[in-house]
């Protein structure tokens, strides 16, 4: 499919070398379509983080491909990742926050990444993605002041301010609990939609599968499910 | 200071923020380029009083050319010259005039007896020319037996003991059981080798030093016809003297060679060499340790960072500024105790240690290339990482 956001060809990936080079990855062939929300399931150690990893190229591909935004990630030059994962939001499980800047501070480095602009403009956008996601109240807190919930939402500010093509998630409520779990997923996936973004997210948790429109299922690095669904309605 | 880096960077001063962020860490960061600026700070001002003061009695002196004995590295060393020298070169054409200086070491006995010891000048009354203003102007003086122009400033004596003498009032002095009459005065101070200086007329040196002869001065000094080079008459004197027993230098031929000789050979000059060396590898090695640390503590973040698409030069700015905040920092209170110091130890030891701009500006841009360097060696790691090995 040309107009995929990301289009995945028989992927293998192997860690450790000689001896200890074992294969994560097993001929994985995948197409995500664009403004829709993905979820990536699977035991642990099955390959998820691996996977996603390979595909918002934070990690190098060794064989197959990766299509991502119509760029082989692949001996694509560093001039070209850096280019590319501009349009990218990234959200770990660890909120990844830088512990010495204030929230705002947090979110304006998803922006300026993008070249100076103006200060002020930036500022403001920042906190109006604050503001978007209850945080309002916490602008110039810096994160050890800052709940598990509260952090993660700084992150999905951060990962969505400069509004990306694609955003990955990695158990971003791995750290939080049901509530404020639900809540985080809830407000990506809502501004998500309201600008079309992509979404690939990994997830153990259960009581998010119904937010998704398709549920990939990996074990021991192959496909062994894959459904699309219509989700729930937010 | 945090407005300032936002300006000269154009984005967050994320550095600085991290500095201060860990507190405890940045002071122990300071202390140490502090300290590497200190140690620097003192090296090169003993180096500095060293060749200061190894230059100075030179300036007693108005010549062209010196002609020192083969032996010779230094002003106060050596064996002697023939006095027979001076009248060969006075037939060498290009010579305008010479004059033998004798030079020697005595002791000036205070009335509580202990000592100072004065590196003491000996010449013909009648060559105030090849003498700097101020001393030729009292060297008449000198004609009188047993008279000399005392140091005032000479290391161990109190300023009291010259107090009369500002006054005008008459001074003597004892310097090897004789007792010389003070009829001028001169301002030097302590050298490594002295605490101070006297002239006195080659006749009194002579009495000073009984197995001295007139036939053998320890220098001759030579001044050159208008319009000719010192070069060429020194060469042309060097072709005409042997050069197994003398050599034939120009003025400025003779202090560098004597400054290079303090520097390099001699070996208080070696061990200041290596106590600035020292000094900049103690810096380099605290600057990079505190840096690779924090990049160490960052490394997620930074990851996270990269994965947004923040290039390799994004860190290397955060380090640099990290650099340079520490630059800035630790050298000001390096310099502000090292001033201290220098102060203390030119009292202690009467050598003109002082601070002088030049070596301020040496040091501050020492000190900043010592912390750049390490900070692109601290961020090395990051270049080729892939962001996911990172987290
Ligand atoms: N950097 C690495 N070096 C070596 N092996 C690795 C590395 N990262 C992952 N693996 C291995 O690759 C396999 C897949 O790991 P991956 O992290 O992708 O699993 P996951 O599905 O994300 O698991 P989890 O749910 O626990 O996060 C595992 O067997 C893991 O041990
Ligand atoms: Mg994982």
């Amino acid at each position: 499919m040309e107009d995929a956001a990301i289009s995945v060809q028989g992927l293998d990936h192997f860690f450790g070398i000689g001896e200890a080079r074992k294969q994560a990855i097993w001929d994985i062939n995948l197409d995500i379509e664009r403004g829709k929300l993905t979820i990536l399931m699977g035991p642990s150690g099955s390959g998820k983080t691996t996977l996603l990893t390979l595909m918002g190229c934070l990690r190098d591909v060794q064989h197959g491909s990766v299509r991502l935004l119509g760029t082989q990630t692949h001996g694509a030059s560093e001039a070209q990742l850096v280019g590319l994962r501009r349009k990218l939001g990234f959200i770990f499980q660890a909120h990844n926050l830088h512990e010495s800047l204030s929230a705002t501070q947090n979110v304006l480095m998803g922006l300026q990444v993008h070249g100076k602009g103006d200060p002020i403009l930036q500022r403001n956008a920042a906190h109006h993605m604050l503001r978007l996601l209850g945080l309002g109240d916490r602008l110039d807190y810096l994160p050890h002041s800052l709940s598990g919930g509260q952090k993660q939402r700084v992150a999905v500010a951060r990962a969505l301010v400069s509004n990306p093509d694609v955003v990955f998630a990695d158990e971003p409520t791995a750290a939080l609990d049901k509530d404020s779990g639900r809540t985080v997923v809830e407000m990506l996936k809502a501004l998500g939609q309201s600008r079309g973004v992509t979404t690939v997210m990994v997830t153990h948790d259960n009581r998010i599968l119904e937010l998704a429109d398709r549920i990939i299922t990996l074990e021991e690095g192959r496909i062994v499910n894959d459904v699309s669904q219509n989700p729930q309605p937010l | 200071m945090k407005y300032l880096l936002t300006l000269l960077f154009g984005r967050l001063p994320i550095g600085w923020l991290q500095l201060v962020h860990s507190k405890t860490r940045f002071a122990a960061a300071i202390a140490g380029v502090a300290f590497a600026a200190l140690l620097v700070f003192m090296q090169l001002g003993i180096m500095g009083a060293m060749n200061q003061s190894t230059m100075a009695p030179y300036s007693f002196f108005k010549a062209d050319i010196m002609i020192s004995p083969q032996d010779s590295n230094m002003l106060s060393d050596g064996g002697n010259v023939a006095r027979a020298r001076l009248f060969q070169a006075l037939s060498v054409s290009g010579v305008a005039d010479g004059a033998a200086l004798f030079i020697g070491r005595t002791d000036f006995t205070l009335e509580d007896g202990s000592t100072s010891s004065l590196q003491t000048f000996g010449i013909d009354t009648g060559k105030a020319d090849f003498l700097s203003a101020d001393i030729g102007n009292q060297i008449q003086g000198l004609q009188a037996e047993n008279t000399a122009l005392i140091d005032i400033d000479t290391n161990g004596v109190p300023p009291e003991v010259f107090a009369g003498l500002a006054a005008g009032h008459p001074f003597s002095f004892e310097v090897f059981g004789k007792t010389l009459a003070a009829v001028g005065t001169l301002k030097l101070g302590g050298s490594f080798f002295t605490d101070g200086t006297i002239f006195i007329s080659d006749q009194t040196f002579l009495r000073i030093f009984p197995s001295r002869s007139s036939g053998a001065p320890n220098r001759i000094l030579i001044t050159v016809e208008d319009g000719i080079s010192a070069d060429v008459v020194a060469a042309r004197l060097a072709a005409v003297l042997p050069a197994g027993s003398v050599k034939v230098q120009t003025i400025p031929e003779t202090i560098a060679a004597d400054r290079k000789y303090q520097n390099t050979v001699r070996p208080t000059g070696i061990i200041f060499g290596f106590g600035v060396l020292i000094g900049i590898i103690v810096g380099i090695v605290i600057v990079y340790q505190v840096l690779s640390t924090d990049v160490a503590d960052h490394l997620s973040e930074y990851a996270t960072f990269k994965a947004m698409g923040y290039s390799q030069s994004f860190f290397l700015g955060i380090v640099f500024e990290e650099a340079l905040v520490l630059a800035v920092f630790g050298f000001i209170p390096g310099l502000i105790v090292s001033l201290g110091l220098y102060f203390g130890m030119s009292i202690a030891t009467g050598l003109p240690i002082e601070m002088d701009l030049g070596r301020v500006v040496m040091v501050f841009f020492g000190t900043l290339a010592a912390c750049a360097i390490s900070g692109a060696i601290a961020t090395r790691r990051l270049a080729g990482a892939d962001p996911a090995d990172l987290f």
